[in-house]
């Protein structure tokens, strides 16, 4: 083997374990809430092998156990799908904000990439890309992780579905929340983002208390990133920087 | 007891609709250069959506508005932010949220 070959496949070794240690938080948020719905779906009545299924044909997290739910009541397959759609769209947003970054990228690795875009796996590379866009190989490995122990966490759950272990004396319920708080934090550079984000969380909280339910979230985001780029406009720049 | 195929088929169709909006905005947009206010909004969006997450999981974690001193989802929340702000650590601030909430619970028994 040539030196050179070595040199590669040591830098994209340490690239993948780079990847893969990077998802560790959210491997710790995914397995309990992967147990969690596990044991859920089963309850609601889906096999073993739907309840993994899903993880693999959808894998979107809360609108799993809200499909979980539906199902237990038998609410009609089209009501389940619109409700999955509307519950998933946020991605939509996730999808377009990390596309300035993913330029030059092939159509099948953006296909690969996005089938694994979460919440999470959103929130992590939000952070890290604007400072340099890591290796395909870090990107995917990160995004294999986490799918893969949401994929454990379900099927766990799905087999030992009688035995509800009591996930919360460990916090682990608290694992996702405390990452988000992180990720928010980190993001935030420059001042007006702090006031986009309290106003943002403010009205996503109005809009959740007024019933909005489920498109709470998304007419929240769009209306805070509405105002935070007519702020910029109105006051030319986004404010001192912070961090 | 439900029909296991049509429950796989409802999932076939359930994905679609998830995919859809994951893929599409990457293949429309990651290939070409996006008007500069689209760009800048584009920017905020990660912080807006995070905190439209966030602050209804720590306020309402049950539904409705919940100060109380039991809703250790928000008081754990305060100190996670402060370790979040001046370390940059994300493991760290996980790790003080997670020990304050299984700490207090096992403290004062909150269930």
């Amino acid at each position: 083997m040539k030196p050179g070959k070595v040199v590669s496949s040591s830098a994209l070794r340490s690239s993948l374990l780079r990847g893969v240690t990077r998802a560790l938080p959210i491997v710790m948020g995914y397995v309990p809430i992967g147990f969690a719905y596990g044991v859920l779906a089963t309850q609601a009545g889906l096999s073993v092998f739907n309840t993994v299924a899903m993880s693999v044909v959808v894998y979107a997290g809360s609108a799993q156990l809200i499909g979980a739910g539906l199902f237990a009541t038998g609410t009609p397959a089209l009501s389940i799908v619109a409700t999955t759609f509307v519950v998933n769209l946020r991605h939509l947003l996730f999808s377009a904000a990390l596309s300035p970054h993913l330029k030059g990228w092939r159509a099948g690795e953006l296909a690969i990439f996005a089938y694994e875009l979460t919440d999470e796996t959103f929130a992590v590379h939000s952070v890290r890309f604007p400072t340099g866009l890591p290796s395909k190989a870090e990107i995917f490995a990160l995004n294999a992780t986490a799918q893969l122990s949401w994929l454990i966490g379900g099927w766990f759950g799905a087999v030992v579905g009688g035995l509800i272990a009591d996930v919360r004396p460990l916090a682990l319920d608290y694992t996702l929340p405390a990452m988000f708080i992180a990720l928010l934090v980190i993001q935030i550079r420059a001042r007006l983002e702090i006031v986009i984000a309290a106003l943002t969380g403010l009205l996503a909280v109005l809009l959740t208390l007024l019933g909005v339910g489920r498109w709470s979230v998304i007419l929240a985001t769009v209306a805070g990133a509405t105002l935070g780029v007519l702020l910029e406009q109105l006051t030319g720049g986004r404010l001192e920087e912070v961090a | 007891m439900i029909d296991q195929r049509a429950v796989f088929l409802t999932l076939v169709a359930m994905g679609v609709v998830t995919y859809l909006p994951r893929v599409l905005p990457l293949w429309l947009f990651a290939s070409r250069s996006l008007p500069p206010v689209v760009v800048a909004w584009l920017r905020y969006v990660p912080v807006a959506v995070l905190a439209a997450m966030l602050l209804p999981s720590l306020v309402l974690p049950e539904g409705h508005l919940d100060f109380g001193w039991h809703n250790l989802y928000l008081w754990a929340a305060i100190p996670t932010f402060i370790v979040a702000w001046r370390t940059r650590s994300l493991f760290g601030a996980v790790v003080t949220g997670m020990a304050l909430v299984a700490g207090a619970r096992w403290l004062f028994g909150i269930p």
